[in-house]
This record gives structure tokens, sequence and C-alpha cells, in this order.
């Protein structure tokens, strides 16, 4: 492999592990508030990308990428909002068995709902001009998306680590996830905490599928599944409920994806595998995850 | 009814019922309806097979699909004749060893359990260090990964192609006979002090270790035991359908039983049963969901995914506002029947 195709793998690796990160954030962060895993995020995703696919495509409205990209991150953030309103806060009090059988659920029937909707055959996403130039840079040639995605996604995580770590309700944030109770008692309204980590969430995970969309212009209803699956190992790989684990972990595993089967071509056909393998590893060798630190179980 | 030999009495009796209701279906019923039966029972032993790891153990394992398909595959390449296979695998030829191979279809079910079983035995060992939500996303994992070396290993599965002209050996006999074993099987093991010690860890780990339960041994002969009956069911359905396909065992296969589960009670043989049959049944009868409808002029188009929309409502609801579903953790006995429990419970659940 020649110089220049390795570092045309690696700039698509890296693309690929910004959109993976955009999407395990959303899932380390509900974790490390409600310690659920949100089943239905691959579905947000989904549905984030198809809202900015109709704003962009149907003849009577035909806006702009980015007035439909903002339009789309609104309607995601309360169709998130809702998602947990009607599928997991009703059973904040239930045994966790519950609560993951009702995510599966909801992941379940927006996935079908999906394919009710807006059909079961793939649509062709519109990629606008900007993102789909062609640089070519010491010999080797990259669409433009795959440089973007990377620079926006590291805006957006400032944007996050700002709001987390500086303001007051990213300061409510990280005491509910500590103790949920004890923050409850401090006078923080929980619902509306949890109702803002969804919404977070939600905004990463549209702006990572509009992304996807450009750069894999393809959309389907199931769209959301196995990305939704990866990215949550991507944040239990970095360590979760830790935001820079999530970028860390989504970080590796599209490398980690591209460059295998980049080195490797016989194992195309096991890509999907690698993730899970590498779940599997890390769970046995730290279970908390690269960033994570340890907790111990009290009786 | 306190008489313990009038039990074993109703027992047999209800037994030798159930066989007389089959054999009247058996010889009455076409083929369609014939084959919901047969997918009836095999859902019967799919879901206690879940049933023990999820409901009695605690386990939340969403693998499935993936022991199914490893039993599947494992017993249609053994009955398999070797002409057959020829034609299957005319795009890779298969690996000489399974090539000649033909044996018996019970011999070939039982082989497909052990091999199901013996994959949970190497896998269980690392996974099942894991607890609630990481074990359901590693063993969610365990069954993709199946699904995709099945997909690539070209000359043991025929890949993506699938095996095509399984022999149809799958009656009502072998369905609901292996139905009517597991059950016997699995009231025995709950009862037994295996079954207990698995409720003990279900209920508080660090409580059952602390009692003396060795932890990980109990949970590697559950998921073990759930996993062999997993194979044996898988089998049974590759070879009631007549091709498998890595397809057939993707996640849906395991949100299929979950729901079943969930909707009998996590945690109750009787529960899983009845489940089993009602949403198999369901499942069948909603297919016109899917078609166009006509209610008099007014005619709605067809919606492809509409029934699976439905049956997600309907897991959504019930765990939503009846997180027991239809028996709890409660079991069928004849005293609660014959003293009107089932009655008066249904009454009460009316009233709220």
């Amino acid at each position: 492999m020649s110089f220049s195709i390795f570092l045309q793998h690696l700039a698509n690796g890296i693309s690929l592990g910004s959109l993976y990160a955009l999407l395990a954030i959303g899932y380390t962060m509900v974790y490390g508030i409600l310690r659920l895993i949100n089943f239905a995020h691959g579905e947000i995703f989904m549905v984030g990308a198809y809202i900015a696919f109709y704003l962009m495509t149907a003849s009577f409205l035909a806006l702009p990428w980015w007035l439909a990209a903002l339009i789309a991150i609104a309607a995601t953030i309360l169709f998130g909002i809702l998602v947990e309103k009607f599928a997991y806060s009703p059973l904040r009090d239930q045994p966790r068995i519950s609560v993951m059988i009702s995510a599966i659920g909801a992941s379940f029937l927006i996935q079908n709902l999906g394919i009710v909707i807006f059909g079961g055959r793939p649509k062709a996403f519109p990629v606008p001009d900007i993102f789909s130039q062609i640089w070519k840079i010491g010999g080797v040639s990259i669409v433009s998306i795959t440089f973007y995605i990377p620079i926006i996604t590291l805006i957006l995580l400032t944007i996050l680590l700002y709001i987390v770590n500086k303001t007051k309700t990213g300061m409510a944030m990280r005491a509910v996830s500590k103790d949920y109770e004890a923050a409850r008692l401090m006078g923080i309204s929980v619902d509306n905490i949890i109702s803002f980590t969804f919404a977070i969430g939600s905004a990463l995970a549209c702006f990572g599928g509009i992304m996807w969309g450009f750069k894999y212009p393809q959309l389907l209803p199931v769209m959301g599944l196995i990305p939704g699956l990866k990215c949550f190992i991507a944040a239990v790989v970095g360590g979760i409920g830790d935001i820079k684990g999530a970028v860390l972990g989504g970080f590796l595993l599209g490398l980690m994806e591209i460059l295998i089967v980049a080195f490797f071509p016989a194992l195309t056909g096991y890509r999907d595998a690698f993730a899970f393998i590498l779940l599997i590893v890390i769970l046995l060798v730290k279970p908390t995850g690269l960033m994570g630190q340890n907790l111990t179980e009290k009786v | 009814m306190k008489n313990e030999k009038n039990k074993v009495l109703l027992n047999i009796g209800a037994i030798i019922l159930l066989f007389i209701v089959l054999w009247f279906c058996n010889s009455t019923f076409d083929n369609y309806k014939l084959r919901i039966l047969n997918l009836s029972g095999i859902y019967v032993v799919l879901a206690l097979s879940m049933n023990l790891i999820n409901g009695f153990t605690g386990l939340f394992s969403l693998g499935h699909a993936g022991f199914m398909a490893i039993g599947a595959y494992t017993s249609v390449l053994l009955t398999m004749d070797p002409a057959m296979k020829q034609m299957n695998f005319f795009l890779k030829p298969i690996v000489p060893f399974l090539a000649n191979i033909q044996l018996p279809f019970p011999i070939a079910l039982i082989c497909g359990g052990i091999m199901a079983g013996f994959v949970a035995w190497i896998i269980g060992a690392p996974i099942l260090r894991l607890k609630d939500d990481y074990l359901a996303i590693a063993t969610l994992g365990f069954g993709e990964i199946v699904r995709v070396i099945f997909t690539n290993t070209q000359s043991f599965t025929n890949g993506a192609l699938g095996l095509k002209g399984v022999e149809r050996y799958t009656t009502i006999w072998w369905s609901w006979g292996i139905a009517a074993i597991t059950v016997v099987f699995m009231v025995l093991l709950v009862k037994s002090s295996y079954g207990k010690a698995f409720k003990a860890i279900r209920e508080d780990e660090i409580a059952a270790e602390s009692m003396g339960i060795n932890l990980f041994k109990h949970k590697v002969t559950s998921f073990v035991i759930g996993s062999f009956i997993a194979g044996i069911g898988g089998g049974l359905l590759g070879h009631l359908i007549g091709t498998i396909d890595p397809l057939m065992f993707r996640f849906l296969m395991t949100f299929n039983i979950l729901l079943i589960v969930v909707l009998g009670g996590i945690g109750s043989i009787t529960g899983s049963v009845v489940s089993a049959v009602a949403v198999t049944f369901l499942l069948e009868q909603m297919r016109f969901l899917d078609q166009a409808i006509t209610i008099g002029s007014l005619e709605l188009p067809a919606v492809p995914g509409m029934r699976m929309v439905i049956f997600a409502i309907l897991l959504m609801s019930v765990i939503l506002f009846y997180p027991k579903g239809l028996m709890g953790r409660e079991e069928f006995e004849w005293d609660k029947l014959f003293s009107g429990y089932y009655i008066k419970r249904f009454k009460v659940r009316k009233k709220a």
C-alpha cells in the first residue's frame, strides 16, 4: 500500500470515527444519568437524517441544506424528548430489565414506523456542492466532506464540554449523574435535566445523521441499527459516562474499522464484527473502559 | 384436591388430551394450519429456553438468534443428503468432511443442540462475567458475529445463499413432542436445587454468593442449557421451513422470542407456553395488515411493516402498563384452577 493511499484511508477513518463519536456522546450522557442503554438512539439518528432529507427535497420547501439542518435538529430534539417521556420516564422505578425491554421496544417501534412512513426502499440523500468537491492534496484525492466532518465534530465537542463543565445546567447534569437522589434533594429538577440530556444527545445524533447522509448518501429506515450498536460499544470502550472517553472510543472504532479492512481486504465481510470483538476484549481486560473510573458495588 | 395421586392422574390426562387434540389437528388441518401449529410448538421450545436464561436466572441475554443459527446449520448440514449438498454448494464446494455425512434427524437435532451448548460454554466463560446492560450488548453482539461468520464461511454454510431443499422432517409429533419434553424438563429443573440457585441469583447476586452459591458455575449451567434448547429449536425450525439462510437469524428473531417471554411473564413456564401459541397465531393472523384492506368503499393501500408496528406497540404497552405480563411469575396449578383462582384474578384485573 502506497503512502498516499494510506493517508486516504486514514482520512476516511478519522471522519467515520468523528461520526461515531457524535453518536457515542449521546449514549454515554444518557447512560451516565439514567444507567440506561438508550437503544432508540440509533433510531433518533435515522429520524434526524430523514427529516433533513424531506426538508431538502420536498418540492414545496426545497430548503438550503443549512436551514434544513437547523430545523431538522430542532425537530429531532423534540422527538428525542418525546421518546424519553413515553418510553422511559414511566418506568423510572421499575427494575432495569423492564426499562431495557422498553428501550428495545421503542427502537423496534420507531424502526418499523420508519418503514411504514418513509418506505422500505433506500432514498438518495442530496449532497450540496460544498461537501462533494474533490480536493487533491499531494496526490491524494479526498471528498471535502471527509475534512468537514472532524472539524464540525471538534467544534460541537468544544461547545458541549463548555456546557457540561462551565454552565449551571452542566453542573446540575454532573450532579444528577453522580447521585440522583442527592441532586433532587439539592433542588435540582431531575426530570428537566434528563430531558435536557436527551435533547443534547438527540441534537448530536441528528447532526451525525445529516453528516452521515452527506458522506454515505443513502437513507434506509434500518440505517440506525448497526451504527447505534457500534456507537454504544464505542462509549463502553472509552469508559461509559465520560464524554471524552466516548469521543476517544468513537475515533478508535472508526479508525480500526477502516484500517483493518484496508490492510486485510480478505476481512471485508467481517467488518461489522470488529466492534463486537473489540467490546468483548475491552470488557475482559478493562471493564470500566479506557477512561472510566472504577466503581465498587455497594450492598 | 390435596391428593398428590389425583394430580398425577390429572397431569397424565392433560398430556393424553393434548396428544388427542394434536392427532385430530394433524389429520384434519391443511398444510398452512399445520405449519402454524408446528411453529407455535417450536416457539414454545424457544421461549422456554430464553425464559430459563432471562427469566429464571436473570441474565439478560439477547444472543438467542445466534444459538438458533448454530443449531439450525449444524443439524441441517448433518441431515442433508450428499447429492443435495452438491447442488447447494455450487459457488464454492463444501468442506470434504461434511460432504458425505448423513445422520438420522433425531441425532442431527441433538448434535445441533450440543454444538450450540458447546459454543455457549466457550463464550460463557468471558461473557458471563458481565452484568445487566453489558451482558445484553455483548450477547447481542455475539448473535451478530455468528450471523456475519455464517455469511462469510462459504465452504461451511454456503454463505448468504443459504441452504435450500432441506428435508422437512419436523412433524407435529416432533415439534410438540419436544415442546412437551422441554416443559417437563423445565418444571423439574426449576424445582431442583439448581432451579432454586438460579432464582436466588436472579433476586440478588451478592446475597446468593454469600449463601454459598457458586455464581459462575450456575450462570454457565443455565446459559448452556438454555442455548442447547435454543439450538434444538433452531434445528426444528430449519427442518420445518425447508430452507435456512443467515438473514433468518437477525435480531428480529430474538425480538419475537423476547416478545413472547415478556407477554407471558418473565419467569413463568405457563406464561411462555400460552403466549408462544398466542403470539404465533397472532403473527400469522395479522398478515392482512401488510396487505391492502378494503372496508366498504374505502380502500386502504398496502403498508408493508404495519404488522411489526402493531407488535412493537403491543410489547411497549405490556411493559409500560402491565409489566408482569400474563402470568407474572405464577404457574398453572390444578388447585388454583379448581378453587376458581384464575376466574377471581381475571375479575380483579377487570375492575382495576
